[in-house]
């Protein structure tokens, strides 16, 4: 594995000095982006994607990339963006830590820096913004958005991702406040760490107990799916007008077809979107009003959902 | 007749003792935590067809992938005294071609199907073949050689399709991974049963049942006898490869996507675990397929048992190893051999008095 990181830096070193002699003076605003890999999730694939095409030479842009899950090749990547002399340096770590030495380099030598989707955890000082989700706010749409169905009871099955992360401490808090208020009753409170199959288990073992349940909350599309497979086989209906509501998130494209389809009511989305935001503070040329900004969170009701919903906002194909 | 009953006085059920123990002791658990656990009703799914359902068919279905990968990791074990650690990744693969090559088509059909199960077939066993290849050949130990396609395997599944998770759907795959028309058993049961029928008339009209065996108890003595061990080993992970894609295909049917990050997640521990369960040495040598699939059954039991307890979410990892750790130690030789002691002393003390 070292020596493959190895042969990696390497090629990213040589990719470098390639991209450095190609570097020309049209004038275009240059802008590296140090990101996790797009094969990390649907999330990032739909986050590289947005860069890419916000940052284009269309657009005015000359954009540099490096795709890592590894800090230290991407401190590597930042460094070596830094050495090219690019005017803006964005970033979204693979870990918070180790980043000070780095960042204040590039303050150093004017490059301006954008935090997207994760924090790190140095002074504000070194960086313009931070641009990321509020995934407690993401749960509390989604709560919101059930709340508003006026039901005459919540019996709720409520299946979680994996345990500790940033996805699952935000997607569950809000529910967790309900269950607490006693205003929703907490039918099964389960991990499926995001595994679909394992979320279809959990759901069974609930038709099997014989117990009420009219609301699936899960934490992600797939988990979705899971239980809604639990549903079509122990004869359920669900969605619009059915017996049991189905909510996800990630807004994948297939699952924003299933709640097109009415067999699913809610997708939220924690919005891989930051591109856009970014890009107009930096032709704005002015300073952000606030170091961190909240990118507006999505969710989609099946009864409102439209097809050009899907195609702007669905993640994948 | 009379001598098997003698066999049995003697042996009791042998190697299978520990997993039918262990099936008793949650079958007697859960009848007294809630008598109504295991009770089984009809009812008619979304798609109109009259299916079976309740826990006990929870149980036997969503142990399906667990009991297939099982048969074939006995095999690697009692071949090559090690484990194959890359089945899950292995998986994901098979799943992540069978997903690709039904895309490729306009339509899906029953042929198409067919293809595309052949081909996730025919990849699985190329990398049991590189497994093999690795451990016969070059004489890696088996949880070292498997461990290269653990890393990689999930990162290959992804390039196959290129998409976080692709989807599938076809009342086909429906009934592949659910229940097909007119049949209440839910289909992943009989595929389990139709690989375990496959294995047995293998190991009944070949020898490949001994010759596992003696290259596992002794590979010296087993090439002595003229026996070619490396391509023994290099079978078994092919075999093995077989059945990763067989779990691997219906694992996708089961929902008609696939995650190459979470199929059958971390499903080579709960597979050698399903092993060691039945009985079987991991040691290699001597093995009996019936034992592993039991021990598959074993761990899916428990799990839909903590489901059903509704242990919180944190804590279920924490209960199953509790459970496990009794299971193994008292599975051990050491264990065994004591309780042999305590038994025997006490049928000779019988003895004694009937002679008086």
């Amino acid at each position: 594995m070292r020596r493959f990181s190895k042969v990696l830096s390497l090629a990213l070193v040589v990719i470098m000095m390639f991209a450095l002699t190609a570097c020309g003076g049209d004038g275009s605003i240059k802008v590296g982006v140090v990101n996790n890999p797009p094969s990390e999730s649907g999330y990032r694939e739909a986050n590289v994607k947005d860069m890419e095409a916000v940052f284009s030479k269309e657009n005015g842009y000359e954009l540099k990339t490096a795709y890592s899950l590894k800090n230290d090749e991407q401190l590597q990547a930042a460094q070596g963006f830094i050495t090219e002399g690019v005017d803006y340096l964005l970033i979204s770590a693979a870990e918070t830590t180790g980043w000070d030495e780095v960042l204040k380099k590039a303050k150093d030598a004017g490059i301006k820096v954008y935090l997207f989707d994760r924090m790190i955890d140095v002074d504000e000082s070194l960086y313009e913004a931070a641009v990321v989700s509020d995934m407690a706010k993401e749960g509390e749409t989604a709560v919101n958005w059930l709340l508003s169905q006026n039901l005459d009871e919540y019996n709720v099955i409520h299946i979680q991702g994996a345990m500790g992360s940033d996805a699952q401490i935000g997607r569950t808090g809000a529910l967790d406040a309900q269950f607490a208020s006693g205003k929703m009753n907490k039918v099964v409170q389960q991990t499926a760490t995001w595994d679909e199959a394992e979320a279809k288990k959990i759901v069974e073992s609930v038709i099997n107990s014989g117990e009420d349940f009219n609301v699936i909350y899960a934490e992600n599309d797939g988990m979705a799916k899971g239980a809604v497979a639990a549903l079509d086989e122990a004869g359920i209906t669900h969605g619009v007008d059915g017996e049991v509501i189905v909510m996800g998130f990630d807004c994948n494209k297939w699952a924003l077809r299933e709640l097109k389809a009415g067999a699913w009511n809610y997708d939220g989305q924690c919005s891989p979107f930051q591109a856009k935001i970014i890009s107009d503070l930096i032709k704005s040329g002015n300073a952000p009003s606030s170091k961190k900004i909240i990118n507006e969170e999505k969710g989609f009701d099946a009864k409102t959902l439209t097809d050009a919903d899907i195609d702007t906002y669905g993640l994948g194909e | 007749m009379k001598d098997g009953s003698k066999k049995f006085l003697k042996n009791g059920l042998g190697q299978l003792t520990i997993p039918l123990i262990a099936v008793a002791l949650l079958v007697i658990f859960n009848l007294i935590r809630d008598p109504s656990f295991f009770s089984i009703s009809i009812t008619h799914n979304n798609v109109g067809n009259a299916v079976l359902s309740g826990n006990l068919i929870s149980i036997i279905n969503g142990a399906s992938e667990l009991a297939i990968l099982a048969i074939g990791m006995t095999l690697v074990t009692a071949a090559t005294k090690g484990q194959d650690i890359s089945v899950g990744a292995a998986a994901a693969i098979a799943g992540s071609v069978f997903v690709k090559v039904l895309k490729s088509g306009s339509e899906i059909s029953v042929g198409m199907v067919l293809l595309a199960f052949l081909c996730a077939c025919l990849v699985a066993m190329i990398f049991g073949a590189f497994n093999g290849t690795l451990v016969a050949v070059f004489n890696i130990q088996p949880m070292i050689a498997t461990l290269i396609l653990y890393t990689c395997g999930r990162s290959i599944a992804y390039w196959i399709n290129g998409g976080a998770t692709p989807t599938v759907n076809s009342p086909i795959l429906n009934a592949i991974g659910s229940f097909a028309p007119g049949i209440p058993v839910p289909t992943p049961v009989i595929i389990v049963i139709a690989v375990t029928i496959l294995f047995k008339l293998l190991f009944h009209f070949t020898s490949l049942e001994i010759l596992t065996q003696s290259v596992g108890i002794n590979q010296s003595a087993a090439r002595l006898n003229g026996i070619n061990t490396t391509f023994i080993k290099l079978l078994s992970f092919i075999l093995l490869g077989v059945c990763v894609s067989v779990a691997g295909c219906i694992g996708v049917s089961r929902l008609g996507l696939i995650n190459h990050e979470t199929l059958l997640l971390d499903v080579e521990m709960d597979a050698i675990l399903a092993v060691a369960i039945g009985g079987n040495s991991l040691g290699g040598g001597k093995f009996k397929i019936s034992g592993s699939i039991i021990g598959a059954y074993v761990i899916q039991m428990l799990t839909i048992t903590l489901y059903a307890m509704k242990v919180s979410s944190t804590d279920v990892k924490a209960y199953k190893a509790i459970v496990i750790v009794l299971l193994v130690v008292i599975g051990s030789p050491v264990v065994k051999e004591r309780f042999r002691k305590i038994f025997k002393k006490g049928k000779s003390g019988t003895k004694g008095v009937e002679a008086a």
